[in-house]
């Protein structure tokens, strides 16, 4: 490497240090204690110096890395030779990772905890599906995807406790309400585009998520809903001792009791739940209105002068979006058995943007790897409490750094010619 | 058949269309020529409907369509080839045909339509799986003016088919036109800068300056036209 070139990242990488240190100097650094009377500042210099420290080691890596193609490039060689091995051989790779995702439960090291975080990245991928309909398909970016996942928790939630109908009648219901609600989100924001029509969105998610915190009387607010009925397994509940004139799970199979047994069929049905919508997606592609979602994506004008009905089509991409969001709120409601507006926040709606963006907009195992690369880590890091979302932060930037157009970033054809089917 | 009148068209405050009178007859070629900024690609998208007309009438076959959504002016007959071409560059070429047949994309009679598509411009059908985005000009210019096609127009609107292609490829492409015109029967209305291939094409021309059209007359007859010439023809383009 040229002197040049190491003098060069060496002032960029204390440039970097400084704004670190701005940044870095007040938050981290002045910390406020209350002893006594009132509140005291103490300052904690030494965490201060040790991340802006780090900050320019980063930037100083990172610039070494794209200007000289050395042994640093490691990184970045292991991950386009991982995207070009799955954009190769993408039907193996969904095979064997839904066979995994299959034998997953039954493998000896999976025990409570696995399968739960398990379930929570199936939850993500699912709704990453879902809002890529939306976001990676017909281009419009929603930063109130959550909402879309309230309205489905919350209609599954009130419906099972009001009417007492199974998860089965509830959640196309559930479904059909968030559907409804994508409509009537759609309808304002029709004309808008980019930038505003994420505003717009941003603000729907909030306006839902208000709305059920203050109308007391049908969502009980900030107390939420309990006692949301568990699904059972075709009519068999999930119950050590059940109600008489019933036979539970266990006692039909004429297996011991064991709570992981509920666990497992819930993680079997979000599978089978996120499967369902990416088998959707793929599909819906290949049909006219897939296709024009695809090219209002790509050019609106063009579009009207087609004769594709953008109205019409950005009503469905955003409606079967939210049917979606709102399948997987009904899981989770039923998975909880508590649901209370703190759940649907929007943070919720930017980790699954973030899940779509990174994955590559609008590839389906880049939703999948992003879903794993951030909920997994995040999990992995649970033990440091607050200071996960660190680990959260930094996962975006190596992603961002490394593959800055997400993690799968080639759109497949949907037509290929005889003989390009691999 | 298609028949434009005192047509008023704004963007915001500014007027541009001041009052455009022209038609279109059944099977004929007809050109519209005129500078930048004469209100030519305006004067299609208000018949296309995309931008709307504020005074004025455009009847198409007997019917009122000044007021009728994009989608349904395509779905009677008026598709338009818009300026740039304007291709779906992350789509094949081929789900770009496909799309503009997003009206009727059902059955034989749409392969049909494709396969008609692929013989009109032969250099499609090679590259019916590469991306819109890696074609080169002039054939984005046939894929535009392929997918436009699948729509099944009576009239169809060209804006501005020799924008940026290789001047081979032009005469090529205005061959094309003439073709679709002739052997499939469809009335062309075309818009272009290139004055002079326009005229030479056309059965009749008009020319458009500040929102209005101030000449008009047989293609042929407006080539000698001494003011067409000084303004549009002479030094201009050769090719």
């Amino acid at each position: 490497m040229e002197k040049k070139d190491i003098i060069q990242s060496f002032k960029d990488s204390l440039f970097t240090g400084l704004i670190a240190l701005a940044l870095f100097g007040p938050i981290v650094g002045l910390r406020t204690a209350s002893k006594g009377e009132g509140l005291f500042i103490t300052p904690q210099w030494g965490v201060v110096f040790l991340l802006v420290g780090l900050c320019i080691l980063g930037r100083f890596l990172i610039n070494l890395n794209s200007s000289r193609k050395t042994e640093i490039t490691f990184f970045s060689k292991f991950t386009s030779k991982f995207s070009a091995i799955t954009e190769d051989k993408a039907k193996h790779f969904a095979i064997t990772a839904i066979l995994f995702a299959v034998v997953f439960p039954f493998l000896p090291f999976t025990d409570r905890y696995f399968m739960d975080v398990a379930i929570m990245i199936l939850t993500y991928i699912m709704l990453g599906w879902g809002l890529n309909i939306v976001v990676g398909l017909a281009g419009l970016l929603d930063l109130g995807y959550v909402a879309f996942y309230a309205v489905g928790a919350y209609s599954y939630a009130l419906i099972a406790t009001t009417f007492g109908w199974s998860f089965w009648i509830c959640l196309p219901l559930a479904g059909l309400f968030a559907a409804f609600f994508g409509i009537l989100l759609g309808f304002p924001v029709l004309r808008l585009r980019g930038d505003y029509l994420a505003i717009v969105t941003l603000g729907f998610g909030e306006i839902i998520r208000i709305i059920l915190i203050n109308w007391y009387e049908v969502t009980n607010g900030p107390d939420g809903i309990t006692g949301i009925p568990r699904p059972s397994f075709f009519g068999l509940p999930f119950k050590r001792s059940p109600d008489e004139g019933e036979t539970s799970f266990h006692l039909f199979f004429n297996l011991e009791y064991s709570t992981m047994h509920r666990i497992i069929f819930l993680y079997y049905l979000i599978l089978v739940l996120a499967l369902i919508t990416n088998y959707f997606t793929l599909k819906i592609r290949k049909l006219p209105v897939g296709r024009a979602w695809e090219a209002l994506r790509e050019d609106e004008i063009a579009c009207k002068s087609l004769g594709v009905n953008p109205t019409n089509t950005k009503l469905t991409a955003f409606a079967i979006g939210a049917m979606f969001g709102g399948f997987a709120g009904s899981f989770f409601a039923t998975r909880q058995a508590f649901i209370s507006p703190e759940s649907f926040t929007f943070i919720e709606s930017a980790i699954i943007v973030a899940i779509v963006v990174l994955g590559g907009m609008g590839s389906q195992t880049g939703v999948v790897l992003a879903s794993i690369f951030l909920i997994g880590i995040t999990e992995m890091f649970r033990d440091l409490e607050q200071y996960r979302m660190i680990a959260f932060g930094g996962a975006m930037v190596l992603i961002m750094v490394f593959k800055p157009k997400g993690i799968l970033a080639n759109r497949k054809p949907t037509i290929l010619m005889h003989g390009d089917k691999k | 058949m298609l028949k434009i009148s005192n047509v008023e068209t704004f963007y915001g405050k500014i007027q541009a269309l001041r009052g455009v009178d022209l038609d279109v007859n059944d099977g004929e070629i007809v050109s519209l020529i005129g500078s930048n900024g004469a209100g030519k690609s305006t004067l299609l998208m208000t018949i296309s409907g995309v931008n709307k007309a504020k005074r004025g009438n455009i009847v198409f076959n007997g019917k009122n369509i000044e007021n009728q959504a994009p989608h349904k002016i395509v779905d009677m007959g008026i598709c338009q080839v818009p300026e740039g071409r304007r291709i779906f560059s992350r789509l094949t070429v081929e789900e770009n045909l496909r799309l503009g047949a997003h009206a009727n994309e059902k059955g034989k009679y749409f392969e049909n339509d494709i396969k008609e598509v692929y013989d009109l411009f032969p250099v499609l059908s090679d590259r019916k799986t590469q991306r819109g985005g890696t074609l080169s000009g002039g054939e984005q210019q046939m894929l535009a003016i392929g997918r436009a096609l699948m729509s099944k127009p009576k009239v169809l609107l060209l804006d501005e088919p020799s924008l940026g292609i290789a001047p081979k490829l032009v005469n090529q492409i205005f061959v094309s036109i003439k073709n679709i015109n002739k052997e499939k029967n469809v009335t062309i209305f075309l818009v272009e800068q290139n004055a002079k291939k326009a005229l030479e094409l056309a059965d009749r021309a008009y020319v458009l300056v500040n929102g209005k059209v101030t000449i008009k007359g047989p293609g042929q007859e407006l080539l000698k036209n001494k003011d067409i010439q000084a303004a549009y023809l002479e030094g201009g383009s050769k090719n």
